[in-house]
């Protein structure tokens, strides 16, 4: 601990420019995700516990596709548009049926997806962990000190990209705008004439694209391996509960936190980098509590 | 008011820009039933949240017999012995009416072994009784969630007369029920206040009945406590008149 | 539900329990592990079922129950303690006499327990502040840091675990042995949770679950009932941690805090009975296990898969359980009332109450 201290602050304070640029990137994955599941609460009250496995599963189609030999700039809209479909199908499969039940059968059936995607991605693509290699340039900084591969700059370009057009879409289009009226009153909708039904299959495709999104960058700038996910759904909770639903410049600023807290964890002992999402997470819960309490109410 | 139960000085509560109670000061004597009218949005119900503890006010002082209440939480104060009854009715839905009033009854000397007491005996007895005096008695074993409106509110204010609180706040208990029956709940109503000694403060929107039930009213308007006096007294108010028709 | 139909059920499960490993000698284990999942169905119900705190992490308690009997039985008669044991890797191997090793496994069980309640009591104040999906995510956040936290410590082996102390004693006697722990455990849990059900405490159990705000209103103190729930289900599962790392002898991570497997499992049992009833987690626990057992033997390879798509359809489908599809189908068997007399007219004459 004091050794790893002593790096940061005197021998080598250059870690910690690739150190938080490092969290900056997680963050971004993080803010994705988190927005995603943000989405899906708000609008139909789902709390998505298979979201991280969501963000694996398109890791790991943009590492199948990769090994076919395809470019990036094909890789991100295939897994965009399947995992879109995947996620429709999703939708109609096991979500539309737990839509009005309480929200623990909403919690326990994602959970059960989480675990059914875990083993399924495990069949296929076995145990290991795996990276998608772009062999794109790495950028040296500060003698060697500090290493940007570029392909890290082109994920974090893309996750602005998206971020943008994701929330163009939101404000701007019929569909966004009928996704957002929804959410807050889905009986004002409905007499409308919104579809709702259609809304909210929307919204989780919608959501399971933007994990997709995340995942291709994943594979990409991380590692992925089947069980993983649990950190990102972990993570993305976290962020939800301290930032609430729909701020999304919230959302963003808790994303960069936790990704950062990630990384310098990990940077301490690697075996923390794993489990920091958590400890936000019940840190999080905790802080919540008690301003809660001083308005004499519970976390619900 | 020499003999006062509950306390209400100087409070105030806004949520957002709304001012919902300014400097209300209020005073309910012990064993008397008191009523609180005002049109509707006039921060009655939010007055009722404050003095059983379901928010932080933003200053003033709450009082039950003595004791500053309004840091307390809303099981600590309902163990003091002041209860409430919400506007929208809330029972247990899923259990039967038996087992709603049996787990009703009071907590205030709650201890280690009364948790694990057997349900028989003494308090189904009780239960059965105050089912009775509501005129529940016929649906005792059916599942309270399946009961109409009406009865549901009904069910309770058993379940708060089971409790034996020594103050009742009472949040529209006549709103949904039958007009025909509102006379006999006006007459349960007074018998639970003479019999049992449960000091009532009820808001009301139905003036025949709060006329006919509160001794002393209490007339809230935009926020702002109004007028108070005696049933006759407001009946002449030009103030709670206009407050009515609409003045502002 | 009346005696008569809970004397049969008793007969069936005393002859399981009894005979089952008599006559199958071989999957002794097996159905040892039948109980344990109905200690953890039942247990986990007594908060979830009745009283609507869907915990994902009861797991936590096995888990931290494993590891405080594995450090109880090991370095109570051995001098080196458990730091020495596991820094060598399994190369010490300490001799206990037979009367050591039980007093030492007794004395590791029973401290599971207790240190599993201990440890739910001091943070129930933190986790009961958290309502609905709060819990639930809250409580499986703990389960992960448990994991996370016992691989750091390297006085209880880090990530390579603790070899437990050797059985004295042939292979069979060492089956029926941790099955007939396992077996009265079962009965233990079940005896405590019906009695506890059949008190004040089951109605306000189901009271907190109905509308915890209105409980609260009415002045029910009930964040010691939620305590005593989670403190049932801790100690239960602290001393089912115990005996399942006696019973399997190696423990780690992966096998002590299981908890995409019975950290869900058990959840699932419960559901797949019917929450919130007596027979229900166990009636679950018992065809869960069954289902499981078949799909490792008939699927291996896909078992996982197997089990997540049950999961799912179970959650999704048929998530009222068996028990509550019986009690919507025959209802007076359970002494429900259905009103059908005023129930047809009361929608046309409005609000009555006589």
């Amino acid at each position: 601990m004091w050794d790893e201290l002593q790096l940061l602050f005197v021998w080598a304070p250059v870690i910690n420019i690739q150190l938080i640029l490092e969290g900056i990137f997680v963050g971004a994955i993080f803010a994705l995700s988190a927005y995603g599941l943000a989405l899906v609460w708000g609008v139909m009250n789902i709390k998505n516990l298979a979201q991280g496995d969501f963000v694996i599963a398109g890791g790991y189609m943009a590492f199948w596709l990769n090994s076919l030999g395809l470019p990036l700039p094909l890789i991100l809209p295939i897994v965009l548009v399947s995992m879109f479909f995947y996620g429709w199908l999703v939708y109609l499969l096991v979500i539309r049926r737990i839509l009005d039940q309480d929200m623990f059968v909403s919690l326990l059936a994602t959970f059960g997806l989480s675990l059914l995607m875990q083993q399924v991605i495990n069949r296929i693509f076995g145990p290991e962990v795996q990276t998608v290699d772009m062999q794109l340039p790495v950028f040296d900084a500060f003698d060697n000190m500090v290493t940007i591969p570029s392909s890290k700059l082109i994920a974090l370009g893309l996750a602005a990209i998206i971020a943008i057009a994701v929330v163009l879409f939101m404000k701007k289009s019929r569909t966004g705008q009928a996704i957002r009226a929804t959410a807050q009153d889905p009986r004002a909708a409905r007499v409308l004439g919104i579809n709702i039904d259609r809304v909210y299959a929307f919204t989780f495709a919608f959501n399971s694209a933007l994990c997709g999104a995340a995942g291709v960058l994943v594979s990409i700038i991380f590692v992925i391996q089947p069980f993983y996910g649990i950190t990102y759904s972990m993570g993305s909770f976290a962020i939800v509960t301290a930032a609430g639903l729909g701020n999304l410049p919230a959302v963003i600023i808790s994303a960069f936190g936790i990704g950062l807290f990630t990384k310098y964890c990990g940077f301490f002992e690697s075996a923390l980098e794993y489990a920091a999402p958590v400890a936000v997470l019940i840190t999080v819960l905790l802080w919540r509590q008690i301003t809660m309490s001083r308005n004499r109410q519970a976390v619900r | 008011m020499t003999n006062a139960i509950i306390t209400v000085n100087n409070v105030s509560k806004s949520f957002g820009g709304v001012n919902a109670n300014v400097d209300i000061d209020m005073q309910v004597e012990s064993g008397s039933i008191t009523g609180i009218i005002g049109p509707n949005g006039c921060g009655k119900t939010t007055l009722f949240n404050s003095i059983v503890g379901y928010h932080p006010i933003d200053n003033g002082s709450i009082k039950f017999e003595g004791q500053e209440i309004s840091k307390l939480r809303v099981g600590e104060i309902a163990r003091l012995g002041m209860l409430r009854t919400f506007q929208q009715t809330r029972i247990y839905p899923k259990m039967d009416c038996v087992d709603n009033m049996q787990i009703s009854i009071s907590h205030r000397l709650d201890s280690k072994s009364s948790i694990f007491a057997s349900r028989r005996g003494e308090i189904r007895d009780r239960a059965e009784h105050l089912l009775e005096f509501v005129g529940l008695y016929s649906k005792r074993n059916l599942i309270s969630g399946d009961l109409s409106f009406g009865q549901q509110k009904l069910l309770e204010l058993a379940m708060a007369l089971m409790n034996e609180p020594k103050a009742l706040l009472l949040d529209e208990p006549t709103a949904g029920i039958n007009p025909t029956l509102i006379n006999g709940l006006i007459d349960r109503l007074r018998r639970a206040n003479e019999d049992l000694g449960i000091t009532l403060c009820v808001i009301e929107h139905n003036m025949r009945v709060i006329m006919n039930l509160a001794s002393h009213i209490y007339c809230l308007s935009n926020g702002y406590m109004l007028a108070n006096g005696k049933p006759t007294d407001l009946q002449n108010d030009q103030r709670v008149i206009d407050a009515y028709l609409g003045g502002h | 539900m009346t005696t008569n139909i809970n004397l049969p059920i008793y007969a069936t499960l005393a002859v399981i329990g009894i005979l089952g490993p008599i006559f199958f000698p071989a999957y002794t284990l097996s159905i040892a592990f039948l109980w344990v999942m109905v200690i953890m169905a039942s247990t986990w119900d007594a908060l979830g079922g009745q009283m609507g705190y869907n915990s994902l992490g009861n797991i936590t308690f096995f888990g931290i129950g494993m590891y405080v009997s594995a450090i109880v039985q090991v370095s109570f008669f051995y001098e080196g303690g458990v730091g020495e044991y596991t820094s060598a890797m399994g190369s010490i191997k300490p001799e206990f006499t037979d009367a050591e090793y039980f007093i030492g496994l007794f004395l590791g069980i029973l401290a599971a327990g207790i240190v599993g309640l201990v440890i739910s009591i001091l943070f129930s104040s933190f986790m009961f502040g958290l309502r609905g999906p709060y819990f639930a995510i809250g409580s499986l956040g703990l389960a992960i840091a448990a994991a996370e936290i016992t691989i750091t410590i390297d006085y209880v082996g880090g990530p390579s675990g603790i070899l437990m102390p050797l059985f004295p004693g042939d292979i069979e006697f060492r089956s029926t042995f941790f099955y007939s722990i396992c077996f009265l455990l079962a009965i233990a849990s079940h005896i405590l949770l019906r009695w506890l059900f059949s008190t004040q405490f089951g109605l306000a159990a189901n009271a907190i679950r109905d509308d915890e705000d209105k409980a609260e209103a009415m002045g029910i103190q009930t964040l010691s009932y939620k305590r005593i729930s989670w403190g049932i289900a801790a100690f239960f599962m602290g001393c089912t941690g115990a005996v399942v790392g006696n019973m399997i002898g190696f423990i780690d991570k992966e096998v002590a805090y299981p908890i995409p497997t019975f950290g869900i499992f058990m959840v699932a049992a419960a559901l797949l009975g019917g929450k919130g009833t007596l027979w229900g987690p166990v009636l679950g626990a018992i065809i869960f296990h069954i289902i499981k057992d078949a799909a490792w033997t008939l699927l291996l390879g896909f078992q996982w898969i197997v089990l997540g798509i049950i999961l799912i359809v179970n959650i999704v489908y048929f998530q009222q359980g068996i028990m509550g599809w019986l009690q919507v189908k025959f209802p007076e068997r359970f002494g429900i009332v259905i009103d059908t007399s005023t129930t047809l007219v009361d929608s046309q004459r409005g609000d009555d109450a006589r």
